[in-house]
């Protein structure tokens, strides 16, 4: 019925009514809608188990957004959200990449092997450290597409099986070749003096702990939003992202694409790594990167934006906030930190069969004629093309 | 190192939950669901399994249990991808980390413990001695004694082979697969097939679930499952969705974890061990590269037919029991 009704506010011509009918479009996005029904779950889960859902929820609030939990927040937005940004990429194209933990992993190997014995000055070994997870990680991601493109094997076993060696690799050589001795932790030796990248100042408002990888994160999100809304490479990458075989028939040139897709994705997947590395505590620590699943929660924060690129980000943000907010509510209330990772694969769980948006030429075009479920034909405006939320439709018929 | 009938005997142990789960998967290919929460679905499994176990006193209760629960859990991709036309791959991703999350939620909250739950009175299951076999030299000690999923994992492939290939319900279901319009203009319910394929695909894991968490060890802890459900996923591929390929898919990486395993007593390092079966299944893949992998039908052709007549003449083998049928 609001579908009905937004057509006349944001056909007047008060900005309030306009406002008010985006604010409407909102509140019953399929996302917003996704949010609210993993939460009520997720309070249903709480309550079987005996906790108390308003204060478990509150918990994680205050421990995501109170003073002291926002610099932890903006601290583990670096590694979600460019994992989240890194994941979007080619899944804004329907291509899934389920590598990021190997591309990740190498990034931070190669910038700890380049900081630790790079015979240059500090500020030029950290600028060499950060390439190089740059090159690490799109190496292994082109790999990924090029098994894919040459031999057939879909990109998403492709580049997950790649993960693993990837995985299993770093933890060698943490524990061999690049351990620090005498400590019985599998972690590399510290980095040189001043081989880090700077942090924001403690007075600055931020808190302390935040480095300025998340300006190179937050400028690498630009760059996908630029050149995903305004170069030829961007329309492609839509362009096979609505419709992969009218793409191919326009011409798009799907080995190509897929292999710079996988590149791009994978460079910026290592070069989520080397930001880590470069930060506190300057170390490569094995199971670091992988333990806390920032290439899971990144895959969903994509996918809940559909992968549009600034969606993708306040999404990362998002689960950051959450999961943060996750380790407060643990301490607080007793509630288990894992309640995070269930909501927020409820979110992208309820997001995926409300709108069907996923479902547009994936593997069920060809559903029987039999008549669709009831609920499936009330849902059907909210996937509307009108509504924004629901605008990419990333068909993930791309396998 | 030495081939031996002890590294024959870890080879078929480790073989077990990846075989079941490979089976569950190649059902919903030939059902044409393109199910990779197989992953997921065994995780459940493994915990129900511990789970049932610990509150029932008995192991099979705790088979029982894993069934059920991780039949319920593909009961949500069965809703999602075949009623309400969500994309299988992004429910069944949302279900794979749902069940990591939801599994470590619960060993907090109902054991209390954090990583691993292990108990010296956690029920496994008992590994059984056929009887006769097990005196035989080399085929005794490398077939005899394992836990009776083993057996039960055997017997599923070749019950599987044998629906699929000669029993209607196989047929109706690769016709389902294969040509969903055909088969629903012929009367037959394609989304009560995908169900049923999805369905048991979830039983299969459960016992694949039970399997790694009762027989292989007797314990649960966090992530157990450590990408064998994508193993299975490769199997399925490698096997072209066939129960006696996907065997011999799974048997490739049974041997591969179980010399893997050996090597690692020898001084190789654990890391190239626990990579070897993942980069063995990279191989196998990349060896097994046909064209008819490129346009992802991995079940068009069941035997080989001349090239010519192969594509006109596939519905056929599906119309003539789906005609019968009604």
């Amino acid at each position: 019925m609001t579908d009905l009704t937004d057509p006349t506010r944001d056909g007047g011509r008060s900005p309030l009514a306009a406002a008010a009918g985006i604010a409407r479009r909102a509140v019953v996005s399929p996302v917003t809608v996704s949010i609210a029904a993993a939460l009520l779950l997720g309070a249903v889960i709480l309550a079987a188990t005996g906790a108390a859902p308003l204060t478990a929820y509150q918990a994680i609030l205050d421990s995501a957004f109170g003073s002291d939990g926002i610099s932890d927040t903006l601290t583990k937005s670096i590694p979600i959200v460019g994992m989240a940004v890194a994941l979007a990429i080619p899944l804004r194209a329907g291509l899934v990449n389920l590598g990021g933990d190997g591309q990740l992993v190498l990034g931070a190997l190669a910038a700890a092997a380049v900081g630790l014995y790079s015979p240059f000055p500090a500020p030029v070994t950290v600028v060499c450290a950060l390439l190089a997870g740059v090159v690490a990680g799109a190496l292994w991601a082109a790999l990924a597409a090029v098994l894919e493109t040459v031999c057939g094997v879909p990109l998403l076993v492709s580049s997950l099986l790649l993960s693993y060696p990837a995985v299993s690799f770093v933890s060698y050589m943490v524990r061999f070749p690049l351990l620090q001795k005498g400590s019985g932790i599998p972690q590399s030796e510290r980095l040189p003096d001043g081989v880090r990248l700077p942090e924001f100042a403690a007075d600055g408002g931020l808190g302390t702990g935040v480095s300025i990888g998340i300006l190179l994160i937050a400028a690498a999100a630009a760059v996908f939003a630029f050149v995903e809304a305004r170069t030829a490479a961007g329309f492609e990458l839509r362009m096979t992202g609505r419709g992969p075989r009218f793409a191919a028939y326009a011409g798009v040139d799907r080995p190509r694409l897929t292999l710079r897709l996988m590149s791009a994705s994978g460079g910026l997947a290592g070069l989520v790594g080397a930001i880590v590395v470069l930060g506190f505590p300057y170390r490569l620590t094995d199971g670091a990167l992988t333990t806390p699943g920032y290439t899971w929660t990144g895959l969903l924060a994509a996918l809940l934006a559909a992968a549009s690129p600034i969606g993708t980000v306040l999404a990362g943000f998002f689960f950051a906030a959450l999961t943060v907010g996750g380790f407060g509510m643990e301490q607080e209330t007793a509630v288990p930190q894992q309640l995070t990772q269930v909501l927020q694969a409820l979110i992208i769980l309820f997001l995926a069969v409300r709108t069907g948006v996923f479902a547009k030429g994936g593997r069920f075009r060809r559903r029987p004629a039999a008549p669709p479920p009831p609920t499936a034909t009330a849902e059907d405006p909210a996937g509307d093309p009108a509504d924004p939320a629901a605008d990419p439709a990333p068909a993930l018929g791309g396998r | 190192m030495t081939f031996d009938a002890e590294l024959v005997f870890s080879a078929l142990r480790a073989l077990t939950p990846v075989l079941f789960a490979a089976l569950g998967g190649a059902l919903c290919e030939r059902a044409g669901v393109f199910n990779v929460s197989l992953e997921g679905t065994m995780l459940t499994g493994c915990f129900a399994a511990v789970a049932g176990s610990w509150y029932t006193g008995s192991a099979w209760g705790g088979v029982l249990a894993a069934v059920l629960a991780a039949t319920l859990f593909s009961a949500i991709l069965a809703v999602g991808a075949v009623s309400l036309g969500a994309d299988a791959v992004v429910v069944c991703i949302a279900l794979n980390l749902l069940a990591v999350g939801l599994t470590g939620f619960l060993l907090r909250t109902v054991f209390g413990t954090q990583g691993t739950f292990s108990d010296p009175d956690l029920k496994g299951l008992e590994p059984v001695d056929i009887p006769g076999l097990a005196s035989v030299p080399f085929v005794g000690p490398a077939l005899s004694g394992h836990s009776p999923l083993v057996y039960l994992s055997w017997v599923a492939v070749a019950v599987t082979a044998v629906l699929l290939s000669r029993h209607p319900w196989g047929l109706r279901l690769r016709g389902v697969g294969e040509a969903p319009e055909a088969a629903q203009s012929l009367g037959v319910s394609v989304t009560r097939y995908r169900y049923a394929a999805v369905l048991t695909s979830g039983a299969l894991c459960g016992l694949a679930g039970a399997q790694l968490a009762l027989g292989n060890v007797t314990l649960f802890s966090e992530n157990m499952t450590a990408g064998r459900g994508w193993i299975a996923v490769v199997a399925v591929m490698l096997g072209r969705a066939l129960p006696v390929g996907v065997l011999l898919a799974g048997l490739l990486f049974g041997l591969v974890e179980a010399i893997g395993f050996r090597l690692q007593g020898e001084g190789l390092p654990q890391q190239a061990a626990d990579a070897a079966p993942y980069v063995m299944t990279l191989v196998a893949l990349f060896l097994a590269t046909r064209p008819a992998f490129r346009d992802r039908r991995l079940v068009r052709r069941r035997r080989p037919a001349p090239p010519a007549t192969d594509a006109p003449s596939h519905p056929d083998p599906a119309a003539t029991p789906l005609e019968t049928a009604r």
